[in-house]
């Protein structure tokens, strides 16, 4: 077996050398290998694991480091600055000094800290959001786990995370990590039930929960699901900017309100888990985006050159790219506005989606018309749809501020209107109301 | 809809990020629902007006560089303006065009700087605080030709301005207000005038009534936010502002938003004010000669500007010694900000952080 094993780089070619490239083959080789070279069944079983294991905790890795670099970066073309461009070519050993120096920066632990909740709550943070990764298919053979309720593993990890940020803010015993925890409780309560029922929709399309399965009813029909699915994918990804906590939905760390929310408390190389899991959870949802609406490994005719992985990282990318961008633009929401966005306006909205599609569902299946016939007719339909739903939405549910001009009046010269009677005004009232009125 | 829970008191400051210096809030909270708020300041009180009676008047004038900090030229200005009331010294013609546009250049870096602050308050990451910073580096950059310094200027004198402006001051002002800023202000006016999130945050937030606005003696933007159009430049003309034309916006609601677009409308009057200037600025001296030891006669001078946060005033007594006997400052800022109570109670901690941040207030000059 050992011989067989130094024999590797030979017996890995395959058919043709370049299928490689698709790195499921290579697990596949070295697994043949193994089965080839007489080792147990259970031998296979672990290395594959082992091998898909290494494979996304070595992707999630490099990207926790190179995520520092590309959102300062994007965010400093953004805010017409350089970003980090000192270390390195390009700054892009940035990430690494970072850590260098978060490792080297004591650790401190409030005494009122409950001790392990406080230690593990930045594991508990980061786990998630690599777990999360097991189910995504990564090319047409390629997935470490093939789960048949692969979408309700997301929807479990992904509220894990919340919880793992509401423990750590609660163990901090200090007031503003405790708004933090609160207000993502308030948030993963609230927002959890938009993620479920937009994904629905999806679910309810591609007759499975199955990601690959999702992936290949996209492959199938020649479209993405974001076509189909339009309005899932807006509540889908909004919802989930507010769970990942990034702007305009930052609440739980709302740095300008409560100073750093739940990490407040957070130093070294702790703080510096919370921070790289943020970015490792923002891949990750980029990631679920990029395989359930945006057709994963699947690229029209690209995905028969382009090995599949790559093509799915260049989607992460793409999502994760308007992540940063809207990062870099808009304010904060305030907390109330925010729950009730979900309430009034993404709850209702996702259930009318899930209305329409069981319709076309069912359509789709009591007439057994053609699939190249309905959902060119389904595309169509639920693009109005969404483009009516929001008009709509906002027609009804407009917030009432809008009742003055966006823009002061203007004057040329003193006015001082005159003003109620003095009682009106209250007992530190002058004794006449100032009506003073100059000329220039 | 009103869950009552215990009250929290929560320390807002002097170490946050959103009170724009050592300003501590107190703030006893139900939930996220502020119930009460004190206000506690003093961290950065330098004891400056006791120190200016040690001092003569023009060794003064660096005080006013560091009460605020962000707007050292206006600062400068009502000091000199008080001294030369008081010793009744007639300033050249150019020395106030020059005043006038150094006064109007400091009001768009510092409303650059509360713009930015507070969007960045509302909750966006750093980009409109960063574009911001980047027009105000250019006003900054204009200083720093005229007058070596960026921040603290010490530009003005009792008599005039400090030095004449050199050749390339004009060419360099010209670019800069006739094509840098309005190309600026219409970018920054297309990321955050009218955004519907900020509207959400800053809309009926913070709102002062007209009564209460003059009742506390507001000033500058707080007031003219509540709809009443008071600005000293108009009200009691210094320099050359009653030889100029231009508008004083004014909001509806006096809330965090109003104060917000007045701001920025106002940035665009100074640089119409500055144009004027510019095609008016006369020949001739640029100061007068003053002893260093001035020795005004016994009395006393109030004198006021309209600075970037409100009505800045000197007071000024003489005991016709080379220092001033007493020396009174009115800040705007502080003043701005003893209706911080009667604006934030009733809001959450979102919102009297919005609200703080637009009433812009400069703890240097609250604290003095």
């Amino acid at each position: 077996m050992i011989g067989a094993l130094l024999a590797a780089p030979t017996a890995l070619v395959t058919d043709n050398w370049w299928d490689i490239r698709d790195l499921s083959n290579l697990s596949g080789a070295i697994l043949d290998l193994i089965e080839d070279a007489g080792g147990p069944g259970w031998l296979t079983y672990v290395v594959g694991a082992l091998l898909g294991t290494l494979g996304i905790v070595s992707f999630i890795g490099g990207v926790a480091i190179i995520n520092i670099w590309i959102e300062r970066r994007v965010v400093g073309r953004m805010q017409s600055r350089l970003g980090p461009n000192r270390v390195g070519p390009f700054g892009l050993l940035q990430p690494v000094a970072d850590a260098i120096k978060l490792m080297q920066k004591e650790v401190l632990q409030p005494r009122v800290a409950d001790g392990l909740v406080f230690t593990v709550a930045p594991i508990a943070f980061t786990v998630p959001g690599i777990a999360l990764l097991a189910v995504i298919p990564w090319g047409r053979n390629m997935v470490l786990a093939d789960l048949d309720v692969g979408i309700v593993f997301l929807f479990a990890m992904s509220s894990l995370a919340a919880l793992a940020v509401f423990i750590g803010g609660y163990g901090s015993n200090n007031k503003y990590a405790l708004f933090g925890s609160m207000r993502v409780i308030a948030m993963l309560v609230t927002y959890e039930i938009p993620i479920v029922l937009s994904l629905l929709g999806v679910v309810m399309f591609a007759g499975s929960m199955n990601l690959n399965q999702i992936v290949l009813f996209q492959a199938d029909n020649w479209l993405f699901l974001i076509m189909l699915q339009p309005l899932a994918f807006l509540i889908y990804f909004l919802s989930s900017s507010a769970e990942l906590n990034r702007t305009p939905a930052d609440l739980a760390e709302a740095e300008s309100e409560i100073a750093g929310g739940y990490h407040v408390e957070y130093s070294g190389m702790k703080f510096g888990l919370y921070y790289a899991a943020e970015l490792i959870n923002a891949v990750a949802v980029s990631t679920i985006i990029a395989t359930v609406f945006l057709g994963g490994w699947w690229l029209y005719k690209i995905d028969e050159i382009v090995p599949g992985w790559m093509i799915v990282i260049g989607k992460i990318y793409a999502v994760y790219f308007v992540f940063i961008w809207t990062r870099g633009t808009l304010p904060r929401f305030r907390i109330d506005q925010l729950l009730a966005f979900a309430w009034k306006w993404m709850t209702p909205m996702a259930i009318i989606n899930i209305l329409l599609v069981a319709g076309e569902v069912v359509l789709w299946e009591e007439t057994g018309w053609s699939a190249g016939l309905l959902l060119p007719l389904y595309i169509a339909i639920n693009g109005a749809m969404t483009a009516v739903l929001i008009v709509a939405w906002v027609r009804v549910m407009a917030p009432k501020f809008q009742r003055y001009p966006d823009r002061p009046r203007m004057y040329d010269g003193i006015d001082v209107p005159s003003l109620p009677a003095p009682a009106s005004i209250g007992p530190t009232a002058p004794g006449a109301a100032p009506a003073r009125r100059a000329t220039v | 809809m009103a869950i009552k829970s215990d009250l929290v008191e929560v320390n807002i400051g002097p170490q946050h990020p959103s009170t724009h210096g050592v300003f501590r809030m107190v703030a006893i909270i139900d939930g996220e629902r502020i119930v009460d708020v004190k206000m506690v300041v003093g961290y950065l009180h330098r004891s400056m007006e006791k120190l200016a009676e040690e001092r003569t008047y023009t060794q003064n004038i660096p005080f006013t560089d560091r009460m605020d900090y962000l707007a050292a030229m206006t600062g400068n200005l009502g000091y000199v303006l008080s001294v030369e009331k008081l010793a009744g010294v007639e300033v050249p013609e150019r020395a106030q065009y020059l005043r006038t546009i150094f006064a109007e250049l400091q009001r768009i870096a510092s409303h650059e700087m509360a713009t930015g602050a507070f969007i960045n308050d509302c909750g966006a990451w750093q980009t409109p605080v960063m574009w911001c910073f980047r027009d105000r580096e250019k006003v900054l950059d204009l200083f720093e030709m005229v007058c070596g310094a960026r921040i603290t200027t010490n530009y003005m004198r009792i008599g005039g301005v400090a030095f004449d402006i050199p050749d390339e001051f004009l060419p360099a002002l010209d670019r800069l207000i006739n094509d840098d800023l309005p190309r600026r202000f219409e970018e920054l006016e297309q990321l955050i005038v009218g955004n519907e999130i900020i509207l959400m945050r800053a809309r009926d937030v913070g709102i002062v009534t007209p009564e209460l606005a003059i009742n506390a003696s507001l000033s500058g933007p707080m007031i003219r936010s509540a709809g009443i159009a008071w600005d000293i430049r108009k009200a009691d003309p210094y320099c050359v502002y009653d030889r100029v034309n231009f508008d004083i916006p004014v909001g509806y609601n006096g809330d965090s938003y109003d104060r917000m677009v007045i701001r920025i409308e106002e940035m665009k009057q100074s640089l119409r004010i500055i144009r004027q200037c510019m095609s008016d600025l006369p020949a001739g001296p640029h100061k007068v000669d003053v002893p260093l030891a001035l020795r005004p006669p016994a009395g006393e001078a109030y004198s006021r500007v309209e600075s970037p946060k409100g009505e800045l005033g000197f007071y000024v007594v003489s005991d016709g010694s080379s220092a001033p006997y007493r020396w009174h400052v009115r800040p705007p800022s502080l003043i701005n900000l003893t209706v911080l109570r009667e604006m934030t109670v009733g809001q959450t901690i979102a919102d009297a952080i919005v609200t703080l941040g637009s009433i812009d207030i400069n703890v240097g000059e609250v604290d003095r």
